[in-house]
């Protein structure tokens, strides 16, 4: 119950009082706008000089250098994208596939865990809290988990390479019980125990719905990381092209510019005009600005969850 | 026979649990016994559990290179430095945004710095590199502006332990700060409306108000993170700077030594050496600080 008026409160009083409380003086305030508006100005910059570079004219770029403001405006690089999608489109497939499938799984195991150890009736809570709590305070490290992955699992160059050594994290499950503990009566999971619903049946039709604010928190989270992740590939996808998601191709294409010219024959890329005027520099940009901006488009629908989920799930950490 | 009970009635949770358990065992249980490979002559065919004994011979060999001193200073200081930089400035920035509260500009200034957290460290990079770049990019266009010669920033070794932490600030402090400002609206209304009456000033607010409620959660968060004083982020460390080897002396981490080392680039048994030491040390920092965090205030500890 206690979490329930501490929301409601949350909710109904809190954004018309906090804000009032602090007599702030017009000075301090105008230099913390300013002060929080550069630092954000900060953080949008490289994103900007990206998006400028990529619409830019490859000449003007190789003698101007790169400009805020694009001098010439082409679309040269986009247009250079469709016309050699080949690996592109690949890649792309591959982080699409490893993102729903990693996401998915990733959610329902750890959802299952946390609703398990969320469970007051459930005898080895806090074994089963230590189990997952002490691998954050030792771990085999780099090497040993590289080994075992590759040599007992045998998961190089596969797509399970990508996706389940990155499945669980101990802080997320963590947040995910806090949450369930907190938003949600346990009477309510009890009394539908009493009527005869089985534990699954109880997370499945009552605590997920009620927990949806942490769950899209949690995705949000989970979408990022396998969209993101260059690491996993970069470590596992040696020798097989057809694995190599979107993030490794950029990777390879910053290290070794011929990258996508070797390439090229195997996903039917023409590789005579390859070897004509490549606007490498602004081909490179363009296909930054593709990978970042379905993160973009993403990150608003989960937003408003966010600072809710976040907040009840770590009340005890 | 309590404990077979016990089993029966919770059959369905504990099979529920059983996914997230078998990972957890496969994912990070496994590698920990994996770490005896540091005692080992390791050979790809006999694998870890089958490779012959050698005792303390790989650690000999790390320890009497100059790599261990170089990457051990690297990983500390860059940790160190990370942590409590980035606490100040996560925190700071999170007092700000409670001050603003809910403005139109507050707001969409919250969701910019959050942004940064979400891009991975390839993209992040190349970021770097449109600013960095020797012949096109925007610093030494300025340079170049006022007439001074352009520099080779990704074989100047002085620069980099700014550009490291910069980086590392930039990536984390907007999502941090988040974090804690929603903590800080998750307090009791109560003291705030007190203090009011009281007469407190804005400034007496954060001072006697905000920061010590603060204090459990961060002294919380600081000694997980003393756990990962040894570790170090392998993207900035790595892709940023370009694998540069001209940056080695102020770049290379035990992360980057033993990745270089696991692709064969470097000795094996000093690589399973490295990681070892990272592990063991890793572990004794964390119930370290929370030993002395226990001794210091009585209430405050992880465990």
């Amino acid at each position: 119950m206690k979490a329930v008026i501490s929301k409601k409160r949350q909710v109904v009083v809190e954004p018309k009082t906090k804000d009032s409380i602090y007599d702030v003086p017009v000075l301090v305030k105008a230099l913390a706008y300013t002060i929080t508006t550069l630092f954000a100005l900060a953080c949008l910059y490289p994103f900007l000089l990206v998006v400028a570079v990529s619409f830019s004219d490859e000449q003007v770029i190789l003698e101007n250098g790169y400009k805020l403001i694009p001098a010439k405006f082409s679309l040269e690089g986009y247009k250079y994208i469709l016309q050699n999608a080949g690996q592109i489109l690949w890649s792309y497939g591959v982080t699409i596939m490893v993102t729903v499938v990693g996401t998915v799984l990733s959610l329902f195991i750890k959802s299952l865990y946390a609703y398990t150890i969320s469970r007051p009736s459930f005898p080895w809570r806090s074994q089963f809290t230590f189990f997952i709590f002490f691998t954050t305070l030792f771990s085999g490290g780099m090497l040993p988990k590289y080994i075992i992955n590759t040599q007992m699992l045998g998961l190089q160059d596969s797509f399970w390479a990508l996706v389940l050594p990155g499945l669980c994290t101990t802080m997320h499950i963590i947040m995910m019980r806090t949450y369930m503990q907190t938003a949600i009566p346990n009477a309510v999971v009890e009394s539908a125990r009493m009527d005869g619903a089985g534990e699954f049946l109880c997370y499945f039709r009552i605590v997920l719905p009620m927990s949806i604010p942490i769950i899209a928190t949690m995705a949000l989270f989970a979408v990022t990381m396998f969209w993101n992740d260059w690491y996993r590939a970069f470590l596992y996808i040696v020798s097989n092209t057809k694995m190599i998601p979107i993030q490794l191709l950029l990777q390879r294409l910053e290290t070794e510019t011929k990258f996508l010219q070797q390439n090229a024959a195997d996903f039917g890329g023409s590789t005579d005009a390859m070897q004509q005027n490549i606007p490498t520099e602004t081909f490179k940009m363009c296909l930054v600005v593709t990978v970042v901006t379905p993160i973009l488009i993403f990150y608003p629908f989960f937003q408003q969850y966010f600072v809710n989920g976040i907040t009840v799930g770590a009340v005890k950490g | 026979m309590k404990f077979l009970k016990d089993v029966k009635t919770n059959l369905p949770l504990l099979i529920m649990a059983a996914p997230c358990f078998i990972w957890f065992i496969i994912f990070h249980y496994l590698p920990m016994f994996g770490v005896i490979i540091a005692f080992k002559d390791y050979n790809y065919v006999d694998g870890i559990f089958g490779s012959p004994w050698i005792g303390l011979k790989n650690f000999e060999y790390l320890f009497n290179t100059s790599d261990a001193y170089i990457i051990t200073r690297n990983t500390i200081l860059y940790s160190v430095g990370g942590i409590f930089l980035g606490i100040i400035f996560a925190v700071s920035l999170a007092i700000v945004f409670d001050m603003l509260g809910k403005t139109k500009l507050s707001r969409v200034n919250q969701t910019i710095v959050l942004l940064p957290h979400f891009l991975s460290w390839v993209i992040i990079s190349y970021f770097v590199f449109g600013l960095l770049s020797v012949d096109k990019g925007v610093f030494n266009n300025i340079i170049k502006a006022f007439g001074g010669e352009p520099v080779n920033w990704y074989a100047e070794p002085k620069v980099w332990p700014f550009i490291l932490i910069i980086l590392s600030m930039w990536k984390n402090v907007g999502f941090n700060s988040i974090i804690y400002y929603s903590t800080i609206r998750g307090f009791d209304l109560e003291y705030y409306e007190a203090a009011k009456i009281d007469g407190a000033t804005w400034w007496q607010t954060i001072t006697k108000i905000t920061i010590p409620m603060l204090k459990p959660t961060l002294v919380i968060l600081f000694i997980m993170n003393m756990g990962s004083v040894l570790r170090s982020d392998f993207g900035l460390h790595y892709i940023i700077t370009k694998n540069s080897g001209m940056l080695y002396s102020v770049t290379s981490t035990l992360d980057t030594y033993i990745y270089n080392g696991m692709t064969g680039l470097g000795d094996m048994g000093a690589t399973a050496a490295a990681g070892f030491y990272q592990s063991i040390v890793g572990f004794a920092m964390v119930m370290f600080t929370n030993w002395v965090s226990k001794k210091v205030s009585k209430e405050i500890s992880l465990f």
